[in-house]
């Protein structure tokens, strides 16, 4: 169902990485408020679907297409999905030069119909009961299409999550792979802290009918080698360990860059900063 | 109008295997229970979630099925209505909302149940379309209509069972986005939809025992609003009477007292809706709509009929 396991270079992946991460904070110049850190947590991530798992489709090649699907479900985390899209050319320079821009079609969402955009998220909680039902559809038609979604930890706080993963149990959702991006924070407290029930997650998934694991998810290879030894009996979980804002020191863990964009000292001083990131 | 549904979605879905229905948990009264078991895959039951019964459709729909959800009136809007805003209405899919017992239909069962601000809720969304037919054949031609359409996202708001006949000798065909004349008169228009057209019908003979002659229309498309058929009604008629089973506040009432502003219309205009209240009563359905002041005799009185 997924790439031959052997294909994914984690050293380019970490090259990648690195220059999405730059790219982000050019981007960031433009506007006051942007989700860098929510962008930097899930990158690793978001990197690993569209370059190790998702199949590219053999009768597309210009701009890329792909023959599995990919769902943004933390719609906050876009700006890592736009660096990728352009990187492949399914997103031109011009539309990330306009972001937030009137000229511009890309905003701090994503919105279906922009290319590479499969559903428009940014309200939590939406991402997985739609690819439970893409999932589903593809099941119908007896294709061996595969769907991937990255949800923030948050999401797991809203009830419609739980739903859509109770069915997707149900419907024995074998082709649905979500990566959670378990940052631990929220818009207000740590999770630990301010919703210690939160955990533990894993047994809360497996309790659900899924299959899960959990790994840091900023290595590349950890969560690769994960997902790609799932056992494919179930839907998989699998929740990424990550640091918010990780790759700049003055953002890691600290949540006021959720909101805001670094000032010209800053991205500097974050650019000057950024290396590439084995774990 | 559940029967007529279930039979008429069975027809089509079985020519077309893109049409499934995900379903909240109905009773199996009102599940579509031959489609369920002719067409398993097809038919997905999520319990009673119904922010996943919409979310579900939403990624159905973008993978090229066209799903149906399918519950009590309130729970397919209320419940998720941010899914049904952001899934289905902002991605502008072709799913088809069927809501069960629009207004106060379910009258023994509480407010709870009682689907009174859906014509509004549903028509506040962008991308959405409203129908409410008024009776089995029309339920038969929108469903057909909705399981053809591709234009976007569908709030079909039907009653439950038992509705009369209404429009087998109608003059017009049901046609999407038009009002339908159930007969054609000169003096007085009576504009409604849904299962209370049998108090619109009832007024119209009222009227028709005092020498009037009397046009009855279906404003069987609440949105897009068929605002020039309207605007027709009101200039062509001295009296026009509107009768809905939905809150004053965002449904046919209102709008058809805009669009006569608009075009200076020059009749006499009364409305009459549900109560913007929640009552607590129970009974029959006529004794809802009577709790309401929505009853025939209730009308007939206010119209100087008695």
């Amino acid at each position: 169902m997924s790439r031959d396991k052997s294909k994914f270079d984690v050293a380019a992946a970490r090259r990648r990485c690195l220059s999405y991460r730059r790219r982000i904070l050019d981007i960031s110049q433009q506007v006051t408020a942007l989700h860098v850190a929510p962008a930097f947590s899930c990158l690793e991530m978001v990197d690993l679907i569209y370059h190790g798992l998702m199949r590219p489709d053999p009768k597309q090649s210009n701009p890329r297409q792909f023959l599995d699907g990919f769902v943004m479900s933390k719609g906050h985390g876009c700006l890592a999905q736009y660096v990728i899209l352009e990187d492949l050319g399914i997103l031109s320079k011009t539309d990330l030069d306009r972001y937030c821009t009137p000229a511009g079609r890309l905003g701090a969402h994503p919105d279906y119909g922009v290319p590479g955009i499969e559903a428009s998220t940014g309200s939590l909680g939406h991402g997985m009961g739609i690819v439970t039902g893409m999932a589903y559809a593809e099941k119908l038609k007896g294709t061996d299409r595969c769907t991937y979604a990255v949800l923030s930890d948050g999401e797991l706080q809203e009830g419609s999550t739980w739903e859509a993963m109770m069915m997707a149990a149900n419907l024995d959702l074998k082709n649905l792979v979500t990566f959670v991006d378990l940052n631990n924070f929220g818009g207000l407290t740590r999770m630990s802290e301010g919703h210690p029930a939160f955990y533990p997650l894993l047994d809360k998934a497996r309790s659900f009918g899924w299959e899960a694991a959990e790994v840091n998810g900023h290595d590349a290879t950890a969560v690769h080698d994960a997902v790609m030894g799932r056992s494919g009996k179930q839907p998989f979980m699998l929740v990424g360990k990550t640091v918010k804002g990780k790759g700049v020191s003055f953002m890691e863990h600290v949540n006021i860059w959720h909101y805001r964009s670094p000032n010209k000292d800053e991205y500097q001083q974050a650019l000057a900063g950024l290396t590439e990131i084995s774990s | 109008m559940r029967n007529t549904f279930a039979d008429t979605f069975y027809e089509a879905g079985k020519k077309d295997n893109r049409l499934a229905v995900v379903v909240a948990d109905i009773s199996p009264a009102g599940s579509i229970q031959k489609f369920r078991e002719d067409f398993p895959d097809r038919f997905v039951n999520t319990g009673v979630a119904e922010q996943i019964m919409i979310g579900m459709c939403a990624g159905m729909a973008l993978r090229g099925l066209k799903p149906f959800a399918y519950t009590i009136a309130t729970f397919t809007l209320f419940r998720p209505y941010e899914f049904v805003r952001d899934d289905l209405c902002y991605h502008n899919l072709p799913v088809t909302i069927v809501g069960i017992g629009g207004g106060v239909t379910y009258s023994t069962l509480g407010a709870t149940h009682h689907a009174m601000e859906d014509v509004a809720l549903a028509g506040a969304i962008p991308n959405m379309s409203v129908i409410a037919p008024c009776d089995p054949a029309e339920t038969r031609a929108a469903t057909l209509w909705c399981t053809q359409q591709t234009r976007g996202p569908v709030y079909l708001r039907l009653g439950k069972a038992g509705e009369p006949d209404f429009t087998s000798k109608a003059p017009e065909p049901w046609e999407f986005g038009k009002v339908r004349h159930l007969k054609k008169g000169k003096d007085v228009c009576i504009l409604s939809y849904g299962p209370i057209m049998k108090v619109a019908a009832g007024l119209a003979e009222r009227y028709e025992k005092t020498g009037k002659s009397v046009s009855l229309v279906s404003v069987h498309t609440l949105k897009p609003l068929d605002r020039d058929g309207i605007a027709a009604a009101l200039a062509s008629h001295k009296q026009v009477v509107v009768i809905e089973e939905m809150v004053p506040r965002g449904g046919l009432a209102g709008l058809v007292k805009e669009i006569a502003w608009d075009r200076h219309a020059a009749c006499k205009l009364d409305t009459f809706t549900l109560k913007d209240d929640f009552i607590h009563n129970y009974g029959s359905h006529n004794d809802l709509l009577a709790a309401h002041g929505l009853d025939l005799n209730t009308i007939s009185a206010a119209l100087g009929l008695a």
